[in-house]
């Protein structure tokens, strides 16, 4: 589709059409200005250089005129930017209800990729085509940036704190994964590949992988293993809240605040305890900070969020 | 030095009655311990154009090792290159540069005034300075730091094993050195001003310097807490950045663009206000809208404070910030836009002459504007997401702070240069050279736009091997580039010497400066002078010109 323009990347999400479409406008109108003032100084250079004959006679002396034009032709023009630019972003940065759940950690200085049913890999990432993947992020060092040029999507990874990202691509094949942001040593070679493939393509390389747990089911171990269903069951005798079906729900805080049960916060919640204690309930719970790597504790939210879908679900 | 005395007798010259202040001592403590503005702004363009070859060197070498995608410097060299050349040519050539020499230099003559406020905080300040670059240059022979001139924690307090405590110390002294020069501008430009010289008959230079000043004065404090922090935290892990300790990673990015994008703007203003003298000088005619010019200065100043967290769209701030902080940088871009439209409209109906400052400052007008443009795409939250992090940056911002602030300063120094050292600088040599910038910038920085496009991440090493094209023809620029800057060393060197004499007023220009001898008496005026006029009474129809003083001068 933009193939007729030169030095053009690949464009292969839904995402990357609607930012070459606001690119392509400014790219025009920056095109415009810059040539509109060259154009200016050029002809103006010339036809009132020293020694020319043309009329210097009746100077403009008063310039509020001007200046008051200019400035609100600016000023209009840029809200204009600004309202088409702020509405995309939070397009982009909103996931939709995802079709599926990709969680991707980075460490210096590779890309890990766990999907739902419990297949990884490292500095790849497959996907399936038209399907809607939300990515969580976490980082178990220093912030990464991921970024796939033809999807156009980017965003920080960073330590203690766990983003989302959400993207459809459009495009069966294989395309850039980066790191852009300074992470070290390795910096620059801390890449991959986001292969894009159709829906039985997807299915056969997921069945391929030789897998017997998911990713959610190696998390209910984990919580068992670290004592986390000691407390966080029904027939437990310390006063814990119960997990099933916490994701997705506002929670009430001891301090009166809430908070939205997203992944971000479950895992604020196991790692810091103590500050996000939830209403009505004794802040026991010691902290698990340095216990747990990231991708255990990715498989720990997993496995809480499966628990809220069952209930839902009723299986 | 000392030839300049001999040949002062040329007619047109007014009667001299105190030698000049390059002769009027010549011992080496007379300079060291002077507290003349003019000779610690020579002191200041030694140290600073000492640090811009050795950052320039820095980037030679990145532009060398990224000519191919195997590169010539081991990894860990390539990042400290980077570092480096980030932290040197930041703090110690762009944030000092226009101010501390032409400032230096000029504010006082300018405004009609004998010194700056504060004599010996000056020359202080150029002492700090170069303590801070003993530190930096320690950090540097060391090995270096490897963290991007940024600091970004928690790479820089827990991961990074090179020098970072010294570079964040050399960054942390600096700061003084900023905070002294800029007070000292703020009070010397309320105080000092002569007899008439209200604030709306400013130069516009001077307005440059006051705007910049106030911006210093009160951002560079929060850098120094912010690099002292860091320090704390490298040397005794407070745990303040570190999550593991209930720290918050993203509050250093908060500190640090707090200081660090009003710096930008440090960086441009003095640039801006150079530009505006020029610009009249050469095209006879007074500059248009000079209160819009002064109200764009301001406005930038303040609203700069307002926009650091556009550097951290990507970063996981919340979305709502995010959309409040690319507003207001579309906000700050209004006043430069108005600064390029009346620089360009000064032409109109001008009598120009295209002499090297002109050149310089053409140039500028019109890689400003490809920064300006570019920035706004920055501005535009979905477009800064895709480049965010790659060399569509580094081209976007090497246009402001290279192309438009480098040029400024080139600019600058050969305008100035009869009126500093008493000499014409060989103009053909000259335009030469600026036009040589203009076309070897644009080869080394505009292939970046299209690098970034296409998805390389800066700071790295290496990269894939379909994008050597675009990285070879930028290493080529940056080999043109590198002459040009280094040409002017040698012909102006040369001028120093076998120049041409140049009298008072080489420039037929309006502002105080030029109504007294080149280079300047020690004490600068015999008599204070009384200013009747606002600056850039050009009259290009009649090609006269009526200085600041009132004094009317025919073709």
């Amino acid at each position: 589709m933009y193939r007729w323009i030169p030095f053009w990347p690949d464009t292969a999400a839904v995402n990357a059409i609607a930012v070459n479409n606001i690119y392509i406008a400014e790219l025009a109108l920056s095109s415009l200005i810059t040539l509109t003032v060259a154009f200016m100084l050029l002809t103006f250079s010339i036809r009132y250089r020293r020694g020319s004959t043309a009329s210097r006679a009746n100077l403009v002396q008063k310039t509020w005129h001007f200046e008051v034009g200019w400035t609100t032709a600016t000023l209009g023009l840029f809200l204009i930017l600004f309202v088409y630019g702020a509405s995309m972003y939070i397009w982009l940065y909103n996931p939709p209800p995802a079709d599926e759940e990709i969680y991707v950690v980075g460490k210096r200085w590779m890309w890990k990729a766990e999907h739902p049913g419990g297949q990884r890999e490292i500095d790849a990432l497959h996907v399936p085509i038209d399907k809607t993947i939300r990515l969580v992020l976490a980082s178990e060092d220093v912030i990464h940036s991921f970024f796939v040029p033809a999807f156009r999507i980017k965003h920080d990874v960073v330590p203690g704190a766990l983003e989302t990202i959400w993207f459809k691509a459009n495009k069966t094949g294989t395309f850039r994964l980066a790191c852009t942001q300074f992470c070290g040593l390795q910096h620059a070679t801390m890449a991959g590949e986001v292969v894009v493939m159709s829906g039985p393509d997807y299915a056969r390389w997921l069945g391929d992988q030789g897998v017997r747990e998911s990713f959610a089911e190696q998390g209910s171990e984990l919580f068992r293993a670290h004592g986390c269903s000691g407390c966080h069951s029904e027939n437990s005798t310390v006063h814990a809240p119960l997990l099933d079906g916490v994701y997705g729900t506002f929670v009430h805080m001891q301090d009166g605040s809430v908070r939205f049960a997203d992944e971000a916060y479950l895992r604020d919640c196991i790692v810091n305890p103590r500050s996000f204690t939830v209403a009505g309930y004794p802040p026991v719970m010691p902290d698990y900070a340095g216990q747990l790597g990231e991708d255990e504790l990715l498989k720990v939210i997993a496995y809480i969020k499966s628990i809220g879908s069952k209930r839902e679900t009723g299986r | 030095m000392s030839v300049t005395t001999v040949e002062r007798a040329s007619a047109d010259e007014p009667p001299e009655t105190e030698p000049s202040y390059l002769t009027a001592e010549n011992t080496i403590s007379s300079w060291l311990l002077t507290r003349d503005h003019k000779r610690i702004a020579l002191l200041f363009f030694a140290s600073i154009t000492f640090f811009f070859f050795v950052g320039g060197m820095a980037a030679t070498l990145m532009r060398l090792n990224l000519a191919t995608p195997e590169g010539l410097l081991q990894p860990s060299v390539y990042n400290r290159m980077f570092t480096m050349h980030g932290i040197i040519m930041v703090w110690f050539f762009l944030i000092p540069s226009i101010p501390t020499t032409f400032g230096n230099f000029f504010i006082p003559l300018m405004i009609g005034a004998r010194d700056l406020a504060f004599p010996r905080v000056n020359l202080g300040s150029w002492y700090v300075f170069n303590l801070s670059g003993l530190v930096v240059l320690y950090s540097l022979v060391m090995g270096g730091a490897d963290t991007g001139w940024t600091f970004y924690t928690p790479l820089s307090t827990s991961f990074a094993n090179g020098y970072v405590f010294a570079a964040a110390m050399a960054v942390f002294i600096n700061g003084f050195s900023s905070i002294m020069t800029s007070l000292n501008f703020v009070v010397t430009i309320h105080r000092l001003r002569a007899p008439g010289m209200t604030w709306m008959r400013l130069p516009l230079f001077v307005w440059g310097i006051y705007s910049v000043s106030v911006v210093m004065l009160t951002a560079t404090p929060v850098l120094t807490m912010d690099t002292f922090l860091l320090a704390v935290e490298r040397f005794v892990g407070t745990g303040l950045f570190d999550p593991a300790h209930g720290g918050d990673v993203l509050l250093w990015q908060h500190m640090f663009w707090f200081y660090s994008h009003p710096a930008v703007y440090i960086m441009i203003l003095p640039a801006m206000g150079v530009i505006s003298e020029i610009i009249p000088c050469y095209a006879r005619r007074p500059i248009f809208g000079y209160a819009g010019m002064v109200i764009a200065l301001m406005a930038i100043a303040i609203l700069s404070f307002f926009v650091w967290a556009h550097h951290m769209f990507v970063a996981g701030i919340s979305i709502y910030s995010a959309v409040f902080f690319s507003l207001m940088t579309f906000f700050v871009a209004v006043p430069s836009a108005i600064k390029v439209f009346n620089w360009t409209v000064s032409l109109h109906k001008g009598s120009i002459s295209f002499d090297a400052p002109m050149l310089y400052a053409l140039g500028f007008v019109l890689l400003f504007t490809v920064g300006g443009v570019t920035g706004l795409m920055l501005a535009t939250l979905p477009v800064d997401v895709d480049v965010h992090g790659t060399y569509f940056v580094i081209a976007h911002f090497h246009y402001i702070m290279v192309g438009a602030t480098v040029s400024a300063y080139f600019a600058a120094l050969h305008y100035w240069w009869p009126k500093i050292t008493g000499r014409y600088y060989p103009e053909g040599w000259a335009r030469f050279s600026a036009i040589l910038t203009y076309v070897g910038f644009n080869f080394t920085f505009f292939p970046q736009f299209i690098l970034g496009y296409l998805g390389m991440a800066r700071r790295s090493y290496t990269y894939p091997a379909d994008w050597q094209s675009w990285n070879l023809l930028s290493s080529a620029g940056a080999s043109i580039l590198a002459v040009a800057y280094a040409l002017p060393l040698l012909y102006l060197g040369w001028s120093l010497i076998w120049g041409r004499k140049a009298g008072p007023n080489p420039w037929r220009a309006t502002g105080l400066e030029w109504a007294i001898a080149s280079p300047p008496p020690e004490h600068n005026f015999e008599r204070t002078p009384t200013v009747t006029l606002e600056p850039y009474s050009y009259d290009p129809e009649h090609g006269s010109f009526v200085t600041q003083e009132g004094r009317s001068h025919a073709r």
